[in-house]
């Protein structure tokens, strides 16, 4: 990824978001959790990022906001990526959902609910994607215990 | 005296023994088996189905994907809390006489991945009858837990009209 | 002993829409699901009138799990991602932690995981086109193209040790070089694949059958292909020449000629033709490679991943010292956060990877083509016959492994 393309894009963005790095070959822009869909339209409509690669989060659970939500993008004409990054807390986790832009947030956006419980305004389908029905807790958080399994079918004896 | 020493065995015995004998013959050689395929051991069991390994040479060749027609329930790769009760389900329509067979090792004891989402073991739900380890298993060792499955077949018993018979 | 099973899952709709027509599961254990996937679909007879596709039966924690281990323990997991072409993934992972660290690969190694990597992309594309004949069908193909994947399988034991989950990357090159003859036997199948491969084009081309199920069904407009995030040759064949090995190449990709081919319609037969077409290419780049293989070491001599020489490990206290922390620690990433991406033989196959500065990482995330396609799929589906399905499903190339993780 040239790096003189990233630090153009750079300024393009400059404005929307507390900080912009170039990071290992891609944009990363910090944003508040407010910003985001508006940052997200300027992508898609003004810039060409059309395809939103991934929706995750990370937890670190000794600081507060406890959960970093991240979202990848790429634009199928410049060839760049962008990451845009919304820190939120534990106690009440909840961005806007990419729905409307995205059709692929559909699922990336149920996966993140599943495993972090990151709730995502709008999104019309919040069920358990890759967990089932009855799976209490949510396992990708730092605090949920690895060994804790809770089987569906009782065990044979 | 003991009177019973000279009575010669009940020729029952031996007619039940030979009609074991033949069943047991006819079963192993005609195994359908239920490939109830999840996980990477799926690409193992497609190589071993063909050539040059081939299960059809013992018979077990033609797949059946209705668990009320197949007699071999083959679980291949790994079976996750959510999918158990599938699984069971599927056991549970086979009809009699039935057998298992835990194809790789996240079937067999849940692999390396001990955690949260995957059933350490089908035998956790269903009984087993062969262990295939292996992750996945050359298809050498599938075709021996096949062997292996096969001498158990002949050696069991085979009550067809009752349960003594 | 009878107890009532638990549903584990909730469909989105129960009841029909109208009262002609029926919900039938196709549930997760089907021949034609390649393993684990769940479509509630609510049929007008024999017309699909819409559908619920439901994944996660394979979820077997793989996040959750390298969290525990080292960044090096954990490459066997990253493996049985895509298990159809395990060392895309090996190669991805790895190259996503040595940019994280810094690591410049030797020349080599670069060259090799390039050659590796379009070898088991051949791989993956016999498997998929092998099981979406034989589902509708075509079974000699089939037992054509296994027969060159099991080649191309004992081949890759030769170098790797094992014939389908390989864990042969390792961060800051490979596992060991290639053994003697290896390259000989690759000329081989890749003559044995041309013959191979010729007959199934013979058989299936212009076969009015295969035409006939699998032209005009299951299209996908290429707008809706980059709305839902399709990557990989489901976009190409909507016509939208979207590679990253062309766009911005990686590993030894910029030094080779290859085209990048594309469909025209979207539909199923785009999507055999993409895929077989995209085999012929990675063997004219295997074939390049063969020719440009470097010599010279193919791990780089960086102690702060790679483990150094026995010999020095039982002689030298620092290498002994070196080795045990490498073992019990793993290699101590920088802090920071990293995302790759490689073109896989699905897609887009991304690695986003955090680090807090220790031996074991902090996420390590997949962003994985195949969970991403599974939420567009429901566009291939509805407005098809039921028997449709089955095609389009195979077209897919959903890998459990990777879709579920």
């Amino acid at each position: 990824m040239d790096a003189g393309k990233l630090d153009a894009l750079k300024e393009e963005l400059a404005g929307h978001g507390l900080e912009a790095t170039v990071s290992h070959g891609l944009l990363v822009l910090e944003l508040e959790p407010g910003a985001l869909p508006e940052t997200a339209q300027k992508l898609r409509t003004a810039l060409g990022f059309d395809l939103l690669l991934d929706v995750t989060a990370v937890d670190w659970p000794q600081r507060e906001p406890r959960f970093d939500v991240v979202w990848h993008f790429y634009s199928t004409r410049r060839f760049q990526r962008v990451r845009l990054r919304v820190k939120v807390g534990a106690a009440d986790p909840q961005v806007d959902t990419l729905t409307g832009l995205y059709g692929s947030a559909h699922y990336m956006e149920r996966e993140c609910h599943d495993m972090y419980g990151i709730r995502f305004r709008g999104n019309p389908d919040l069920r358990p994607i890759l967990l089932y029905e009855g799976f209490e807790g949510h396992p990708l958080r730092k605090d949920y215990p690895k060994h804790r399994e809770q089987p569906l079918v009782p065990y044979r004896k | 005296m003991n009177a019973d020493l000279k009575k010669p065995a009940p020729p029952l015995e031996y007619v039940t023994t030979r009609k074991d004998e033949i069943i047991g013959w006819a079963r192993k050689f005609s195994l359908f088996p239920y490939p109830f395929v999840t996980a990477c051991c799926a690409m193992e069991f497609m190589s071993v189905s063909s050539t040059p390994y081939d299960t059809d040479r013992f018979g077990a060749a033609l797949p059946r994907f209705s668990p009320r027609q197949s007699d071999l329930l083959m679980v291949v790769g790994t079976v996750t809390h959510k999918q158990a009760p599938v699984l069971r389900r599927v056991y549970e329509q086979m009809c009699e006489p039935k057998w298992v067979m835990a194809f790789g090792v996240c079937a067999t004891s849940g692999g390396f991945y001990q955690n949260y989402a995957a059933l350490p073991g089908i035998d956790k739900i269903i009984p087993v009858d062969v262990y295939i380890p292996g992750c996945p298993p050359r298809p050498e060792m599938v075709i021996d837990g096949i062997m292996q499955l096969q001498d158990r077949i002949a050696r069991s018993r085979h009550p067809i009209v009752n349960d003594r018979f | 002993m009878s107890f009532e099973l638990p549903n584990p899952i909730r469909p989105a709709f129960t009841e029909p829409t109208d009262d002609s027509h029926v919900i039938v599961n196709i549930g997760p254990s089907h021949p034609a699901t390649h393993g684990t996937i769940q479509i509630v679909t609510e049929l007008d007879g024999e017309k699909v009138v819409r559908t619920d596709v439901h994944c996660g039966y394979l979820h077997r924690g793989f996040e959750k799990e390298c969290e525990s281990h080292t960044w090096h323990t954990l490459i066997p997991y990253v493996d049985r991602l895509n298990y159809c072409s395990a060392l895309i993934n090996n190669f991805a992972y790895c190259g996503t932690v040595e940019t994280l660290m810094g690591i410049e690969i030797t020349p080599r190694c670069r060259y090799l995981r390039t050659l590796l990597a379009e070898y088991a992309r051949l791989a993956d594309h016999l498997t998929c086109i092998a099981a979406s004949l034989m589902e509708l069908g075509a079974m000699t193909a089939f037992l054509y193209l296994v027969t060159i994947r099991d080649y191309i399988y004992e081949h890759m034991a030769d170098v790797t040790g094992a014939r389908v989950t390989h864990s042969y990357g390792r961060i800051g090159g490979l596992a060991h070089d290639l053994p003697a003859g290896w390259l000989e036997r690759l000329g081989q199948i890749l003559g044995q694949y041309e013959d191979f491969v010729g007959r199934v084009h013979g058989l299936m081309d212009r076969n009015r059958i295969f035409i006939d199920r699998t032209r005009d069904v299951g299209v996908l407009t290429p707008q809706q292909a980059i709305n839902w995030g399709f990557t990989g040759p489901i976009l190409r064949s909507t016509g939208v020449p979207r590679d990253l090995r062309k766009d911005t190449p990686y590993l030894a990709y910029a030094e080779l000629d290859f085209e990048v081919p594309v469909g025209i319609k979207g539909d199923n037969y785009d999507r055999y033709f993409v895929r077989m077409r995209e085999m012929d290419e990675s063997v004219h780049m295997i074939h390049q490679l063969m020719d440009m293989l470097p010599g010279g070491p193919v791990t780089v001599d960086d102690r702060r991943c790679v483990l150094p020489d026995k010999q020095l490990v039982y002689s030298e206290i620092e290498s002994l010292i070196n080795h045990f922390k490498l073992i019990i620690d793993g290699p101590q990433v920088p802090a920071g956060e990293c995302y790759v991406a490689h073109e896989s033989a699905n897609g887009e196959l991304g690695f986003y990877i955090v680090s807090d500065g220790s031996g074991t990482p902090c996420k390590v995330h997949v962003r994985a083509p195949s969970f991403v396609h599974m939420g567009g799929a429901h566009l291939m589906l509805d407005g098809y016959q039921l028997a449709d399905i089955v095609p389009t499903f195979g077209s897919i190339n959903m890998i459990g492994g990777e879709c579920d993780r």
